[in-house]
């Protein structure tokens, strides 16, 4: 039988381990998200988003620099408003940076590709993005593909 | 007080449950914190926590190795051995540790508890300290509940971690997978609050229920050795049960 001081010094040694794991697993074992500093905010509007979904990565030349915050459908014009939050290390975005929806790889997952402008000012917190292109819905490019053989620019 | 078997009709089982929380609830409205006390919480740490340590490692470390390998074997044919990482924690972290560290526990600590408890109760120690003005709620009861909670947490990270650990150890020595990539798999899909943090605050309900049914099968077992003995296999059926139901309820909720 251990004496009591012997006890309480082994409890204290494993309730110290146990913290020493919660540290380490909640910290280098989840995703904390891209960005973990300071952070602006940035909306854009699509007709489609597609598979997108919050926390996606916004990337820039295929670098990771933000997440998708939230999305929502705009109730007057029926558009999905996209918030997306970007590094304050990223503040220097042209204003006529124009936003896409990408697929990585076949089955991969969505994010937001962002691709710089040449205008002088920079986007700044609140900011949108005005130009944007839609998520590729595979029905559509198969439909467009097929009618577009027979008459040139087929309706959209 | 503890005469479970003169009511045998259709309402024995909801009595008995009465009787456990009201049990309960008398032994949180006595609760009362001095150094004293927290030394004897300490105590109990050591006694369901520190000595639950091996089994919680062990199995942990051979859960890891399984889970890695069935996945493994699994993902490679539709050539998604990159998810194997993410398959590991995810489960791990929602459901296979708390779940399973509190099954390991209710076998190794709950049923200690209940069998001192219950011979405290048949040698009439319980009584005994009632007649020296001892609270026995005070004494026995709070520190082992009290310990139950912090226990449990701590064992299920300490699971987690050698499960990982366990899991690496195939992937990466054994299957030759890229440590890098096994790693940030698992980073990138594993999300902190909902995941990990679900997974830990379903590990201190599991604790809480693991204490409690022991506390209780042994506080209320008949004084006899063969009282005792039923008592500690019905700790851990019953903590089985609640644990199972109550990780179901648990995750419909937070999904």
């Amino acid at each position: 039988m251990k004496s009591s001081h012997q006890i309480e010094l082994t409890a204290g040694i494993f309730l110290l381990l146990a913290i020493a794991a919660l540290v380490f697993l909640a910290l280098h074992a989840t995703d904390r998200g891209v960005v973990s500093g300071e952070s602006y905010e940035v909306t854009a509007r699509f007709s489609n988003v597609g598979g997108l979904t919050p926390r996606a990565t916004v990337s820039m030349g295929g670098v990771a620099i933000g997440m998708v915050e939230a999305i929502e459908l705009d109730p007057e014009t029926f558009e999905a408003r996209v918030t997306m939050r970007i590094s304050r290390a990223y503040d220097n975005l042209p204003d006529d940076t124009s936003a896409s929806i990408l697929t990585s790889g076949i089955l991969g997952d969505q994010y937001v590709g962002l691709e710089p402008g040449g205008s002088p000012e920079v986007l700044q917190d609140g900011d949108r993005i005005l130009i944007t292109s839609s998520a590729m819905v595979l029905e559509q490019l198969i439909s467009r593909y097929m009618f577009n053989s027979e008459d040139g620019q087929g309706e959209e | 007080m503890s005469n479970a078997t003169s009511h045998t009709g259709m309402t024995a089982p909801l009595r008995e449950l009465g009787r456990a929380g009201l049990f309960l609830l008398t032994a949180f409205s006595r609760m009362r914190f001095g150094p004293r006390q927290l030394a004897e919480i300490l105590r109990q740490v050591y006694f369901a926590g520190v000595r639950s340590l091996v089994i919680i490692v062990i199995c942990g470390f051979f859960v890891g190795l399984v889970l890695t390998l069935q996945t493994y074997d699994t993902l490679t044919r539709f050539g998604a051995a990159d998810a194997v990482s993410t398959v590991l924690a995810l489960s791990l972290f929602r459901e296979l540790g708390p779940v399973l560290a509190a099954l390991l526990f209710a076998g190794r600590a709950g049923t200690s508890i209940t069998a001192e408890i219950g011979l405290m109760r048949a040698t009439e120690q319980l009584d005994a300290l009632d007649l020296m003005a001892i609270d026995p709620m005070e004494r026995i009861v709070q520190p082992r509940l009290l310990a139950g909670l912090i226990a449990l947490p701590a064992l299920v990270l300490i699971f987690n971690l050698t499960a990982i650990v366990g899991g690496i150890f195939f992937a990466v020595f054994l299957m030759g997978s890229d440590p890098i990539s096994f790693w940030a798999n698992m980073q990138s899909s594993v999300e902190l609050m909902r995941d990990f943090g679900g997974g830990m605050f379903k590990s201190v309900c599991f604790g809480f229920v693991a204490a409690w049914l022991a506390v209780w099968f042994g506080w209320s077992a008949r004084p006899t050795s063969e009282g005792v003995a039923l008592a500690t296999t019905q700790t851990v059926i019953a903590t089985a049960i609640a644990v199972l139901v109550l990780d179901f309820i648990l995750s419909a909720f937070m999904l």
